[in-house]
């Protein structure tokens, strides 16, 4: 159990009438890919809005660092060390990549409006020292031909980069990814799946990925958790999801187990 | 040839003024703006006051509404708030100007959290609503509030002096407005290139995505309310000790939108869109004035129409801009900038 980073326990979500998440227990652990694979509505992404505080889970908890993320605000959640990146990339469309990944940073800063507006002194030197770390990111995922582009006019496969980027210069402990290849070209996927890997060796953080693609989570992830109709399935190596009878079934209908 | 700017270090990158060219021109709009009143005729420093604190008024109003994504219809109650508290700072209890401005930028300040705290849930339309209504609150406050306000009689604030010296010419006048639109534009230039102004641009764009980078939403929308009407405080201040009598008219609902019209014409989300918009949007009715003198021989059922042709044209403008230049006057010289920039090839 050391080396348990989230605890998710037992908990339930319903929207209405509608049963998101029914007694759903997971564990996220250190320096580990973690993948939540599913089929659509199966209640993936709700389980990430659960751990990042945007959905309340009205039954069970999610313990990190002894507290209960369900009773904590979403920024405050932010400030623990949990990052996340979403499906339909929400982006500051009228920043640049490098002012949304400076603002990114924006729990490491301390000094607020007023020193804002005088600029000079301290809160120029501060900036440039968090801009040097921006810069390694940009680095990092490739981003110096945009640096200066205006996030709105950037293509798809390009913005969701730069949502990958904003959520690591926060410097997560945990970095929560909601389908990271969506939408994305074969080129673009590989791409992508290299800087998972690359974040991770780099970083040593634990990342948590919600993916619909199956060649790239068997290839990437340490663990596989399987969820279908907001209860989970099964949970395991790839290898084991992959004989699963149960997974099968979620996936390819009755009967053909 | 010039093939870009290239920096070497960050501490040159985050200069504002970035080449010796801009810093050159710079300079010489500073020596323009001393020497201006030593030179111009009194109309025209007097024209020159009211778009100054149109500027700090607009700027205030892009802080909240350009920059932060928040739509406010009660500008004017927060410059109204602003220039009373002055008023009746220097008035009743006989503190000096130098004192009250601030005050009075603190009190709007004050208001502006208090409006903040119901648009905290609400966004959009709702909000301009709320700010709408707020409007009235305050005009309806400074009427019927007679032994505070005065009613609807007004109150004429002192023109302000350090030591034996009174300014209390447009001339002089004129050197505080210039040093307050000085500072009310570094503070916005300097807010949104760090941290605050960020956050409020991404509570703007995506306010989900400000969440999940640790932002608190709360805290910075009431933040931006309370910047935004500090400015107003402030401009509504400058307005009272430089009219001769501040009155309820001078803070109506026409005010608030010609504010709007401001960042609107000048460049929604822009610092120096506010200043080219406040600087049109109050020469605009003097423009008017212009023509209609010039063909006054002519038609001379004109001048007798001249608050309609105003309203008119002003109505015209706005949409205009809406339609066919939504980036407004800073958007246009952008283009015409990258345009020879980058003669003879489109792009």
């Amino acid at each position: 159990m050391e080396n348990n980073l989230i605890h998710i326990k037992n908990i339930h979500l319903a929207f209405g009438g509608t049963q998101a998440l029914l007694n759903v227990s997971l564990e996220i652990k250190e320096k580990e890919i973690l993948a939540i694979i599913g089929p659509n509505g199966a209640g993936k992404t709700s389980l990430l809005n659960c751990i990042s505080g945007f959905y309340r889970p009205y039954k069970g908890e999610i313990i990190y660092q002894n507290m209960d993320l369900t009773k904590v605000a979403p920024h405050k959640i932010a400030k623990l060390g949990i990052a996340r990146t979403f499906q339909n990339i929400e982006l500051y469309t009228g920043l640049n990549t490098l002012d949304n990944l400076m603002a990114a940073r924006h729990i490491h800063m301390k000094r607020g409006a007023f020193w804002d507006g005088i600029y000079f002194g301290p809160r120029r030197r501060e900036d440039i020292k968090h801009r040097k770390f921006v810069e390694e990111v940009i680095d990092l995922l490739e981003l110096e031909p945009v640096r200066k582009k205006i996030v709105g006019s950037l293509p798809y496969g390009q913005r969701k980069r730069v949502d990958l980027a904003r959520a690591l210069c926060m410097n997560p402990k945990i970095l929560l990814l909601d389908e990271p290849m969506a939408g994305m070209n074969v080129e673009e996927k590989e791409d992508m799946a290299r800087f998972i890997l690359d974040i991770f060796e780099l970083r040593e953080i634990a990342v948590v990925l919600v993916e619909h693609n199956m060649d790239v989570v068997m290839d990437i992830s340490d663990r596989i958790a399987v969820l279908d109709f907001g209860t989970k399935i099964a949970e395991g190596s790839p290898d084991d999801i992959k004989g699963d009878p149960k997974v099968i079934r979620a996936y390819l209908g009755a009967g053909q187990s | 040839m010039i093939n870009g700017n290239f920096k070497t270090n960050y501490e040159d990158e985050i200069k504002i003024f970035q080449t010796t060219f801009v810093k050159f021109w710079l300079v010489i709009l500073f020596v323009g703006l001393i020497i201006f009143p030593l030179v111009a005729d009194r109309y025209f420093i007097y024209l020159c006051n009211l778009c100054g604190i149109a500027i700090i008024g607009a700027l205030g109003l892009n802080i909240l509404t350009g920059y932060t994504g928040q739509i406010s219809l009660g500008h004017a109650g927060f410059l109204a708030i602003g220039g009373y508290t002055s008023a009746i700072l220097s008035t009743k209890l006989g503190i000096p100007f130098w004192l009250a401005m601030p005050l009075s930028g603190i009190m709007a300040a004050m208001a502006g959290m208090i409006v903040a705290i119901p648009s905290l849930r609400l966004k959009g339309l709702y909000i301009a609503i709320t700010t709408f209504a707020f409007g009235f609150i305050v005009d309806h406050l400074i009427i019927h509030w007679e032994s505070m306000t005065n009613g609807p009689s007004g109150i004429t604030a002192p023109r302000p002096s350090l030591g034996v010296f009174v300014f209390d010419s447009d001339k002089s006048y004129y050197f505080i407005i210039i040093v307050m639109v000085i500072l009310a534009t570094g503070f916005a230039r300097n807010l949104f290139r760090s941290r605050v102004g960020r956050a409020l641009i991404a509570i703007r764009d995506r306010d989900i995505a400000a969440e999940i980078i640790g932002i608190n939403l709360t805290k910075y929308k009431i933040q931006a309310f309370s910047i935004s009407s500090f400015y107003a405080g402030i401009a509504g201040s400058l307005m009272a000790h430089y009219f001769d009598v501040i009155t309820f008219e001078n803070f109506t609902l026409m005010l608030s939108i010609q504010y709007l019209a401001m960042i609107i014409v000048g460049g929604v989300g822009s610092i120096l869109g506010s200043i080219y918009g406040a600087i049109f949007i109050t020469l605009l009715p003097e423009l008017i004035r212009l023509l209609t003198d010039l063909f006054r021989q002519e038609y001379p059922s004109l001048t007798t129409r001249f608050a309609d042709l105003k309203s008119v044209t002003f109505g015209l403008i706005i949409i205009i801009f809406l339609i066919f230049g939504p980036k407004g006057l800073y958007g246009v010289w952008r283009d015409i900038k990258v345009y020879w920039k980058n003669w003879p090839f489109t792009y």
